[in-house]
Order: structure tokens, then C-alpha cells, then sequence
């Protein structure tokens, strides 16, 4: 029972940052929406905000972590151009090119993960900065709230459009 | 710029900040979709977007879609921080951007400009 590197790195990609992404967006979605005055005590949103302030802050770092994994450590591992008569199974971009039924998996699959991941740290970090700068203020401002819940929420779905393609197009040709 | 709904106290911060957070993610986002679009049929943009070989214009698209994100993050809040700057539009403006942003880097758009 052992790893390769390159599946060590996939694995780190995709499971490991992935599922820490993914905690902390369900943590900080639940912070998000109970931070009301009207549903917890002064001293319930000075915890919460602690919570939420690092939490958020997580989600952006991990969520860089992630596409920096991705695209300089995976992604050149995935369009590698396969020497003359090489085992395309070696070199999954152009296996998934190679065969009609699979160059799907590249053409939409890959071309959009591999640009809208990077959407994701972005948003993630514009909301860790507001609520760690107008922390208070969510909880007195619902409409500046609901604005941090949406770009949350946002950060999330194009993190979710690439982590379901990686997915994918990992069954479809895995990086061995 | 100062609109507050009925139901809402005026604000007690200045809200230039929160939109210039806001509309300056919208743009990092609206330019790493421009130049994936512009990239398909400029050849020329491809190649200079390639900064590191293995990786590939990827590597400039999103290079150059962070440093417009910082660098318009870093001027609007500069020219707003102590203004107030009605949340409302500036949020609509950032949809607008990420939108179009999630629009031009759909394989299916963008192909329809690959070069033959």
C-alpha cells in the first residue's frame, strides 16, 4: 500500500485542502447567517465573530493553497506532452485528447476548472477581509451581510465547479 | 452616492471600503476570464502569458488577473475609504464582473473565438 508522488499531490489537492475548504465554508456560512442581534447575546457575537474572523480567514488560505497546488504542481504533471510512442496513460491530457469519447473532459472539463478555480481565493479573501475589518457591522447591517453571505457563497460554487471536475476527470484518467 | 433603504439605520462606517473590496474582486475575476477569451485568438497574448513553461498561459492569466485584483483593490480604496458608497450598487457592479468573468471562461463561449 503506497503513493506515488504525483498521486501524494493529487490527493493533497484534492482531499485533503478540498475537504478543509469545504468544513470551512459549511463553519463560516453558519456564522454568517446567525450573526442577528435578535437570535444571540452580546457576548454570543463577540465568540462568534472570533470564530468567524478565523474561519474565513481559513478558507481563503486554503482555498490559495489549492489552486497553487493545482495549477504548479498538478496541472503540469496533467498537460505534459508525451514523448513519440509513450504510454498516453502517462499523460492524461493528452489521453483524454486522444479518444472522442473522452477530449469532453479536457475541452470543457479542464479549459473551465482550470480558470474559474482561481475565482475562488480571490472572493474568499475579499470576504475574510470584510469580516475581520466590519466584523460589527455584519451584525448591525443585515444588507452588508447578505452581501457577504452571497460573495461566500460565490467563493464556494467556483470552488465547487473545479473540485467536481477534478473529480472527474481524475475517474476518467488518473494522474498515476 | 449615498442611498439607504427604508428599513435600513444609515450606516456608522464608511462603505467606500467594503466596495472597493467588492468591485475590485469583480474585476480579478472579470480579468482572468478577458484574457482566457482574448487568449484563444491571440497568439500572441498566449505566448506572452506563458510565464513558466509547464503550467502555460495559465500561469499569466491568473498572474495578471491577481495583480489587476490588488492593484484596483489598492486604488479604489484609496480614492474611497472615507467616502460612502451606496453598498447596494457597488454589489450589483461586482455580480456584474464575476458574471461576466464566469462567462469568459465557459469553454463554450470562448471557443466560439478560438483561432482556426
Amino acid at each position: 500500500m503506497s503513493l506515488s508522488n504525483r498521486e501524494f499531490w493529487t490527493l493533497v489537492h484534492g482531499m485533503f485542502l478540498g475537504a478543509a475548504f469545504l468544513l470551512s465554508f459549511a463553519g463560516g456560512l453558519a456564522g454568517l447567517y446567525s450573526l442577528r442581534p435578535q437570535w444571540v447575546t452580546a457576548a454570543g457575537i463577540e465568540e462568534r465573530l472570533g470564530r468567524l474572523r478565523w474561519g474565513t480567514t481559513v478558507m481563503a488560505i486554503v482555498a490559495w493553497l489549492t489552486v497553487i497546488t493545482g495549477s504548479y504542481i498538478v496541472y503540469p504533471w496533467y498537460r505534459a506532452t508525451p514523448p513519440e510512442g509513450a504510454d498516453l496513460s502517462l499523460y492524461p491530457r493528452s489521453f483524454l485528447k486522444a479518444s472522442e469519447a473522452l477530449s469532453g473532459w479536457h475541452s470543457f472539463g479542464m479549459e473551465w476548472k482550470e480558470h474559474v478555480a482561481w475565482f475562488s481565493p480571490i472572493l474568499a479573501t475579499a470576504v475574510a477581509y470584510l469580516v475581520w475589518k466590519y466584523g460589527p457591522q455584519l451584525v448591525e447591517n443585515e444588507k452588508l451581510r447578505k452581501i457577504v453571505i452571497v460573495l461566500f457563497i460565490l467563493a464556494f460554487a467556483t470552488a465547487g465547479i473545479a473540485g467536481l471536475f477534478g473529480a472527474l476527470i481524475t475517474k476518467a484518467a488518473p494522474l498515476l | 452616492m449615498t442611498t439607504q433603504s427604508k428599513t435600513e439605520k444609515k450606516s456608522t462606517f464608511a462603505t467606500g471600503s467594503v466596495a472597493a473590496a467588492l468591485i475590485a474582486s469583480g474585476i480579478g475575476t472579470l480579468v482572468i476570464g478577458l484574457l482566457t477569451t482574448i487568449a484563444e485568438f491571440s497568439g500572441g497574448l498566449g505566448t506572452f502569458l506563458n510565464w513558466w513553461n509547464p503550467t502555460g498561459a495559465l500561469s499569466g492569466k491568473t498572474g495578471v488577473g491577481i495583480l489587476a485584483w490588488l492593484i484596483s483593490w489598492i486604488v479604489l480604496n484609496n480614492l474611497w475609504k472615507d467616502k460612502e458608497y451606496d453598498l447596494q450598487k457597488a454589489f450589483k457592479t461586482t455580480l456584474i464582473l464575476i458574471g461576466l468573468g464566469l462567462l469568459l471562461t465557459f469553454p463554450p463561449f470562448f471557443v466560439l473565438f478560438a483561432a482556426e
